[in-house]
């Protein structure tokens, strides 16, 4: 079966998934962004590539980080951006994703960012824009339901990388609620396809999907056996909204069992780095003293982040 | 055109140095444009013995056949570690031709802010400009068909030698 994210070139035209992604794109898209990067530290923090192209980004789901950085990202590339808030308008007056999708593209739409809480909506747009013969507009899927946040997978193996420089001796471990994370798949199937020696994920069982064996990780359920000796921890988001479910018994309980406090960071290897993709819940899945503490890098990957951002969109809008 | 009958590129490279020296002002740098003319630049750098790092610049962000080519698959990083504002530039590259690339060299070098003056150095400069751009500083003009490609490399032993692919 065709890859829907490459164009008969076998380049890339839209980012739907890391799952998929020979390991060469990956790594184009990490250079390229290390490039961008250096553009935000000039007098003139812009790049003309994408000047006079319009990218929209319709996000059916909240996120105002990941919209921001997006936006930041298509500006810097001197793109013209514009942000649809779809939940509160054409989408409650029932209009189908689809229809609002021809609708952008007869308003000369270049590329769409799209965020949506059903798994699969971005590979939905990107098919039919194939099947309206517009392979000329681009998806970037900026989340979609549990599936998968590929720039947020590719954030984190760019900052991975900064700090580790290579992926093949480390022991890198995923930890929290995975069950209902896109950035656990994204960031397991980036690992995997980049060659790190182990992944752990690292959990209750509740909060692990069954068979996640199966995409390559260890299981580990005690959060001192998940962390001991690894080079890398991302903490995951305990997501709120998801504590009604009775997959937990309390915040406190969660913070007491996998809470990553100092003394717990202190069994991975001592030059160990500490990432959680935001927003942190400071004292339900991570200690403050942690957060705030010289091991963490979660700052540097939101910049880190518009720099890929970058890439993709420079990427994407060329082929 | 066979590889003995090209010249060789170290000495174009001291001869380009010479054209240069009288023109240098104390805060004059060197930026290289990625690949050949960032070696080319090493080069002047240790001729004309400057003390100022040079600066590297790749153009692939500010190209104007980004529509039509797509992003090139290795970008490497531009690095300008000097403040251009107000400082006479001399731009290096290895060869001139259309002109393309010296337009998107300059428009870059303006987003790090607005330099004194540039020049324009290249060891080799074969005509056929598409832009008003022509070279302050260049010891070789040659004439190679369309088809043909001029390729300055590093050989096995570390000097830069110049060959030439595709047919006349």
């Amino acid at each position: 079966m065709r890859n829907p994210q490459l164009n008969a070139n076998g380049e890339l035209t839209h980012l739907l998934s890391i799952e998929g992604l020979p390991r060469e794109v990956i790594i184009q898209i990490l250079d390229t962004a290390s490039s961008f990067l250096k553009v935000s530290d000039r007098q003139v923090k812009k790049v003309p590539l994408l000047r006079g192209k319009s990218v929209f980004n319709v996000f059916f789901e909240n996120s105002t980080r990941t919209r921001t950085t997006f936006e930041i990202a298509a500006k810097r590339l001197s793109a013209d951006v514009i942000n649809l808030d779809v939940t509160r308008s054409s989408t409650a007056k029932g209009e189908t994703l689809l229809d609002t999708v021809d609708n952008l593209v007869a308003m000369y739409a270049d590329m769409f960012v799209v965020r949506h809480a059903e798994s699969g909506a971005p590979h939905l747009i990107a098919d039919h824009l194939r099947r309206i013969g517009r392979s000329d507009v681009h998806v970037v899927n900026a989340g979609d339901g549990r599936h998968s946040h590929p720039t947020q997978g590719l954030l984190d193996m760019y900052t991975i990388r900064h700090y580790k420089k290579d992926f093949s001796p480390l022991v890198v471990a995923i930890v929290g609620d995975i069950l209902h994370s896109r950035v656990a798949r994204s960031d397991i199937n980036a690992l995997t396809t980049l060659g790190a020696a182990e992944v752990r994920a690292v959990g209750p069982q509740t909060l692990l999907p069954s068979a996640i064996e199966k995409m390559g990780v260890r299981v580990c359920h005690d959060l001192a056996t998940g962390l001991r000796n690894c080079d890398v921890v991302i903490m995951l988001r305990l997501q709120n909204e998801r504590m009604n479910g009775a997959l937990l018994p309390s915040a406190r309980e969660y913070f007491r069992c996998y809470g990553l406090t100092p003394a717990m960071l202190a069994l991975a290897r001592p030059n160990a780095i500490v990432m959680h993709p935001g927003p942190m819940n400071r004292g339900v899945e991570i200690d403050s003293e942690v957060a705030d503490g010289p091991q963490a890098v979660i700052l540097p990957q939101v910049t880190f982040g518009i720099a890929v951002r970058m890439a993709v969109m420079g990427i994407l809008a060329g082929n | 055109m066979p590889t003995t009958d090209l010249p060789d590129a170290e000495a174009q490279c001291a001869e380009l140095a010479a054209l240069i020296r009288p023109c240098l002002q104390p805060d004059t740098v060197l930026v290289g444009i990625h690949s050949g003319g960032a070696w080319v630049a090493g080069r002047l750098r240790e001729l004309l013995a400057l003390d100022n790092e040079i600066g590297l610049i790749d153009v692939s962000f500010y190209r104007d056949d980004y529509g039509e080519r797509g992003l090139h698959p290795r970008v490497r990083p531009s690095s300008i570690p000097f403040d251009v504002e107000g400082r006479p530039l001399i731009l290096v590259d290895d060869v001139l031709y259309t002109g393309r690339t010296t337009r998107a060299a300059i428009n870059e070098l303006f987003d790090y802010g607005r330099p004194a003056r540039i020049q324009l150095a290249v060891l080799a400069d074969r005509g056929r400009r598409q832009l008003p751009i022509c070279a302050d500083f260049c010891p070789w003009q040659v004439d190679l068909d369309q088809s043909q490609e001029l390729i300055l490399a590093i050989d096995a032993s570390g000097r830069l030698q110049w060959s030439v692919a595709g047919n006349a």
